[in-house]
């Protein structure tokens, strides 16, 4: 049948004809439609045997709402002010520290993962080193550094140098292998030494753009360092945890609306740099 | 070894640079480059003709390294490139200046930081990283690039010039190199005509009035007439005319690039 319909149009022969002769332009991708349809089966048993049940999530709202009543007005008080202080200075610290580190330590670490400067046996192995930083969370990672060295600060600037490492060294690693060799090929003819060759033929071409992944490095930082404290690692994110083991649920809207400010300020602060140095 | 050409017999040898059955395999089997042997002069333009793909580039890279050969001698200042390694690369590195076909300039440096690049291979890296040269090489530079032609220019960044004036600041970088010898990759390959003469002419003007021999690979086998004092013709891998440009016939250029329509 198909065949009679299509020879009605002879002078445009169709790759493939839809029932009645008529050409399809969207051709129907049953693989797509399969993988969705799996897709939403999976999710279907994954509610059902996590348990999930509507009166639960009515309860929990009710809950939310008497908990938030209690959050109400946020605590002022002089010595919990000290208390915020306190702590969001501590963040501020581990978070500029962990960054200036993590930036320091990334540099070397991103040249040697950069497969068109660093000869491939090194490259491999920093890329190792780098995917290692980068498979756990920081607040895993924390959790591991308080056990290493202890509650507070130090154990968090650690947890976040290593995720500061993980990510600006891939980042810097990706520009690096992105840059015009042509250019360093002419620094290079000169006779000039490797890291003269750096410095001068490879640094202008991926400074600007680092200095944005490092702006947003300390961005996420303050915001990270406030959950690295929550498990043991210092700052404000101690202080936070502590107000919910004394179900001092006012003070815990201060310290989080205080979180909310500092984290908007170090994005705006983020975004500035990033343009001054466009 | 200051590198500093002192008049026309400033090379003790004068014969500055004799390459060897020079061969380069890309891949094995496959000669870019088969048995090259050449003689370079003291002073003067050689001019290298060929067609795309015959091992003109390969040639001229061979001879500051930037690649590697596989097999032959190119002995240079009493020393064999072919060999050296390291320090000793770069150290001979610095007396040979290369001018670009993209002209290769930091583009994000200014005008004057691409010509002091030419004195990288004198100073530590810190020095460097602190723009500190010495000001006898800060006004040699600026000096530069007044004779380019660019004076006004020094600290514009490089990615705002033209390419006349990009290929300018190479010029200048290779010679602030204070080179024994000048390497020309297709120097005005991305240029207009007129703009291929002028920096042609710079390149013979300067490096005339320094003494210092210019190797150059050119298309246009006219620009090669016009300043070359010698023409070497390769086809595939091979020297297949080597002469002054009057000597340089017809039949030879069918020779090198073979064919015949695009002659008429």
């Amino acid at each position: 049948m198909a065949g009679v319909a299509a020879s009605e149009h002879p002078p445009h022969p169709s790759p493939r004809e839809g029932e009645g002769g008529r050409r399809r332009a969207f051709p129907p991708n049953w693989r797509a439609r399969l993988a969705f349809a799996a897709l939403a089966l999976y999710a279907l048993y994954a509610a059902q045997s996590l348990d999930f049940t509507w009166s639960r999530f009515v309860q929990g709202f009710d809950q939310g709402g008497r908990f938030l009543a209690r959050m109400f007005p946020p605590n002022t008080a002089p010595d919990k002010l000290h208390l915020l202080v306190d702590g969001m200075m501590e963040s501020l610290q581990i978070a500029v520290l962990a960054t200036a580190v993590g930036i320091a330590l990334s540099l070397p670490l991103g040249v040697a993962a950069a497969r068109n400067l660093a000869p491939a046996p090194l490259a491999w192995s920093a890329r190792a080193l780098i995917v290692l930083f980068r498979s756990f969370h920081p607040v895993i990672v924390a959790i591991l550094f308080v056990k290493a060295v202890g509650f507070g600060a130090l154990a968090g600037v650690l947890a976040l140098i290593v995720a500061s490492l993980g990510f600006l060294s891939k980042l810097l690693a990706e520009a690096l292998e992105e840059i015009s060799m042509r250019q360093l090929e002419a620094v290079r003819a000169t006779g000039a030494p490797f890291l003269s060759v750096l410095v001068f033929g490879v640094l202008p071409q991926v400074l600007p753009r680092h200095i944005g992944f490092c702006a947003y490095q300390l961005d996420s930082n303050l915001r990270n360092s406030a959950l690295v404290g929550l498990v043991g690692g210092g700052g404000i994110g101690a202080t936070l945890f502590t107000a919910f083991q004394r179900f001092d649920y006012d003070f815990v809207l201060t310290i989080v609306l205080a979180i909310i400010a500092v984290v908007m300020l170090g994005e705006m602060l983020s975004v500035c740099t990033r343009r001054l140095f466009q | 070894m200051s590198g500093i050409p002192t008049g026309p017999d400033g090379g003790a040898d004068a014969r500055p640079l004799v390459i060897r059955n020079l061969r380069k395999e890309y891949r094995a089997g496959a000669p870019v480059l088969s048995d090259i042997s050449l003689t370079i002069a003291s002073k003067g333009i050689t001019a290298i003709v060929g067609p795309s793909g015959t091992g003109k580039s390969t040639l001229i890279r061979c001879i500051n390294r930037l690649v590697d050969p596989t097999a032959g001698e190119i002995l240079f200042d009493g020393q064999d490139l072919a060999r050296l390694r390291g320090r000793e690369l770069r150290a001979a590195r610095r007396h040979i200046g290369m001018v670009f076909q993209e002209y290769n300039l930091v583009e994000r440096l200014s005008v004057i930081e691409n010509v002091l690049c030419g004195r990288l291979g004198y100073l530590p890296t810190w020095r460097a990283w602190l723009r500190r040269f010495p000001a006898t090489e800060i006004e040699r530079a600026f000096q530069l690039l007044d004779r380019v032609g660019l004076n006004g220019f020094a600290t514009e960044r490089a990615d705002r010039l033209s390419g006349g004036q990009r290929q300018r600041v190479g010029v200048a970088r290779a010679l602030m190199q204070e080179p024994r010898l000048i390497l020309a990759d297709e120097p005005t390959s991305s240029l207009d005509p007129k703009t291929s003469v002028e920096i042609m002419e710079l390149i013979a003007v300067e490096a005339g009035a320094r003494n210092i021999p210019v190797i150059v690979n050119i298309h246009n086998v006219n620009l090669a007439r016009r300043f070359a004092d010698r023409i070497v013709g390769m086809r595939n891998g091979r020297i297949v005319f080597d002469g002054p440009p009057e000597r340089l016939a017809e039949s030879h250029l069918l020779e090198i690039y073979g064919g015949e329509g695009w002659l008429e």
